[in-house]
């Protein structure tokens, strides 16, 4: 039957052990014989459990059709579908250079300003869409989380998925950018993936952890746009970081999307990456992610009963 | 057999003030936070209120492979909380339990049906959250939508889909899961009839398959056909296990708040007048056991008894019948003139087939020369319970006040259809 023991006793505080892929496909009668162990079991959590990423695996397709949905649903109904996902960093781009770049006089590290924006837009765009989508998504899904198991990290994790679809329809109109500026290929550009995985898992570090106090707090919902839009003007989105006089430089870094922007922009134009910073940003990334998953088991088995 | 289901002891305890509020806010929290110390240097936290409630205690049973288990009980019982604990949707406070197939639980039809979707992707999105895998409602797709007969609107938004076409394609996708655990709550009261018989047939097909079914459901002409056990939930805890006919006759005489007798002994404090007052009033079923158990197919009478201090006037008495819900459902009378002095006894007889399932309540009015003299309101309180329908697999509840069986035929051909 190659059913994995569960081995409850080596693991006392892991529950619900997921379901084993061989007997999903073997409908077996009920005479013929049932596995040894239980392949699930049920019992009280205690305060802190593992994460169980081999459950999150069982469920891989589920977090599939979720992102799908969100996709779909996103521009139904809308005169203007996917333009949407062109027009809103687009137009806030031409804004941006307007006010900051010419009037304000903004410097823009020796790129042209429009493109220079356009860079950190675009980058900042899907951070702050995702953790605010993501902060909400469980709080949304209670008709879900009220009725149905299955590992409840894939709700945010699916709303922060669902938001790359914008972030690549806005890497095209970056691509054409840079190639009406005249913006040439660099070896620099082949960190630009690195980046894009660091920005996913930082949002989702972020949202997940969001997600799981808005089921508890719904001062979430009211309190998170509102950090979002300070968070922008504390990072380097509008203005480089070099804008900022060297005393304060260092307060910048301790932001983890200071690293990530500055480094969108080093990976595009060919400038010298500020490994610091992006250090600070893994660092920063990293700890989070470890941090809101373990809050977020601690959290969600009471989400069925509070949300 | 070693049981594919077994709980040992699950419990689940409810703060009810989390339950009951609508959400926490972190003000509410950190004015907690600071109220609580203060309270308890005053001393109130020495009464120790109970704010938490056990919404399920010490539940323990098995269920063997292919077994068709029934959970019954009143509203607010427990069973959905157990449901839900074996579902994994919320977690137990004590106890475990050991699943030893895959579990797949339908507390609702149409969990995640999304309205901007279509049909055909509905189909696909309320399977994967239901637990099928891609290939697997790939391969049963052409089933699912024969099942649910809305070919024509597949690539119609759910949004514009009536609420029956919605309850068809939920169910048409529930009813293809096939885990080895199948945990069902309350999904058959939706739908047209036509379309519970297709459900209840589809969850019969289920049963025989030889998969494993846990069933809550408050029809118990329902558990009574599918399941051979059933589990009886009661203010949180396990009131009975046993066979279906057994446990659903003490569930159904245990629930029902009748008031199928009521008596007087003292003529002092008998409720009446000083020219008749009553001594008793009953209910008796006329079958063999004379109890006062009702089905829609048991002739009853309801019996009133009465002190009479006066043989000189024209009396007769008033039974009035109304539904739980108040409707009025009849008076009848009985018969006009003088009742001879002592102790007297009225009584009506109700036929079989008549009235409908359901709670009804008695009045008696005493009427003498034409003018109503005392009325006594809701002296009797009685349930109809539903008989088992022959043939067939509709288990709704029929509608109307009154279920008479009246007289069909078929007159045949009238005029044959032909060129």
């Amino acid at each position: 039957m190659g059913i994995s023991r569960t081995n409850n006793h080596t693991s006392p505080v892991t529950t619900a052990k997921p379901i084993q892929k061989s007997t999903r496909e073997n409908h077996h009668g009920p005479s013929e014989g049932l596995p040894e162990e239980p392949l699930v079991v049920i019992e009280p959590n205690k305060a802190w459990s593992a994460l169980d990423l081999r459950d999150i695996w069982g469920f891989r397709e589920l977090l599939y059709f979720l992102i799908w949905r969100d996709i779909k649903v996103r521009y139904k109904q809308t005169e203007l579908g996917v333009a949407w996902a062109i027009i809103q960093p687009l137009f806030t781009m031409v804004i941006f250079t307007l006010f900051f770049g010419r009037l304000a006089g903004v410097p823009s590290d020796n790129v042209p300003y429009p493109i220079f924006a356009f860079a950190g837009l675009m980058a900042w765009t899907f951070f702050a869409n995702a953790i605010t989508t993501s902060g909400n998504s469980l709080v949304g899904s209670a008709h879900l989380i009220t009725k149905v198991y299955f590992p409840r990290m894939i709700i945010p994790g699916a709303a922060v998925a669902a938001g790359l679809v914008d972030f690549a329809i806005a890497f095209v109109i970056l691509v054409l950018l840079m190639i009406y500026y005249g913006i040439g290929f660099t070896l620099n550009m082949l960190m630009f993936p690195v980046l894009l995985v660091l920005t996913t898992l930082l949002a989702l570090g972020m949202g997940m952890w969001m997600s799981a106090l808005n089921v508890k707090y719904r001062d979430v919902r009211f309190a998170l746009p509102f950090v979002v839009q300070l968070w922008m003007y504390i990072s380097p989105v509008i203005y480089p970081a070099s804008f900022l006089p060297a005393k304060f430089r260092w307060l910048l870094s301790l932001n983890p999307m200071t690293g990530i922007i500055e480094g969108y922009r080093s990976s595009l134009f060919g400038h010298p990456f500020n490994w610091i910073d992006l250090a600070v940003s893994v660092v920063i990334t990293f700890g989070l992610l470890i941090y809101s998953s373990y809050a977020f088991r601690r959290m969600e088995k009471n989400f069925a009963d509070i949300i | 057999m070693k049981p594919i289901v077994r709980a040992i002891t699950l419990g689940k305890q409810y703060t009810i003030g989390t339950r009951e509020a609508a959400y926490d806010t972190l003000r509410e929290s950190i004015a907690q936070a600071v109220r609580a110390p203060l309270e308890r240097l005053r001393g109130r936290n020495g009464k120790r209120t109970v704010d938490t409630i056990w919404a399920l205690k010490d539940a323990s049973f098995d269920v063997t492979p292919g077994e068709v288990v029934g959970i019954i009980g009143r509203n607010g019982a427990g069973k959905s909380t157990l449901l839900k604990v074996l579902s994994r949707i919320t977690e137990p406070t004590t106890g475990r339990a050991e699943l030893y197939g895959r579990v797949a639980s339908l507390l609702e039809v149409g969990t995640g049906f999304h309205p901007e979707l279509t049909g055909r992707e509905n189909i696909y999105l309320n399977g994967a959250i239901l637990g099928m895998k891609k290939t697997e409602i790939d391969s049963k797709f052409d089933q699912i939508v024969d099942f649910s007969e809305l070919e024509r609107f597949l690539d119609t938004p759910v949004k514009r889909y009536s609420s029956g076409m919605y309850m068809r394609l939920a169910f048409a996708v529930a009813a293809h899961l096939e885990p080895e655990i199948l945990v069902v709550d309350e999904v058959l009261a939706v739908g047209d009839a036509q379309f519970q018989k297709k459900c209840l047939g589809k969850m019969s097909d289920v049963a025989t398959e030889g998969r494993t079914v846990l069933f809550v459901s408050h029809n118990m002409s329902a558990v009574k056909t599918l399941c051979k056990r059933t589990i009886w939930v009661d203010e949180g805890e396990i009131k009975q296990i046993g066979e279906t006919r057994q446990v659903v006759l003490d569930f159904v005489r245990s629930a029902s708040q009748s008031v199928v007798e009521q008596n007087w002994q003292d003529p002092e404090n008998a409720p009446g007048n000083e020219r008749i007052k009553i001594h008793a009033a009953r209910l008796r079923s006329l079958c063999e056991d004379g109890g006062a158990e009702v089905s829609i197919e048991t002739p009853f009478q309801l019996e009133f008894e009465f002190w009479n201090y006066s043989c000189d006037r024209k009396v007769n008495f008033t039974m009035h019948l109304f539904t739980a819900e108040g409707a009025y459902v009849f008076a009848t009378s009985s018969k006009v003139g003088p009742r001879q002095h002592g102790l007297i006894k009225e009584v009506v007889k109700i036929p079989p087939n008549f009235l409908n399932d359901g709670i009804y309540t008695a009045s008696i009015q005493v009427v003498e020369d034409a003018a109503s003299v005392y009325m006594h309101p809701q002296i009797l309180n009685f349930e109809v319970h539903d008989a088992e329908r022959a043939g067939g697999y509709w288990f709704g509840k029929w509608p109307g006040i009154v279920r008479p069986r009246l007289e069909w035929e078929s007159q045949g051909l009238i005029r044959p259809e032909g060129p």
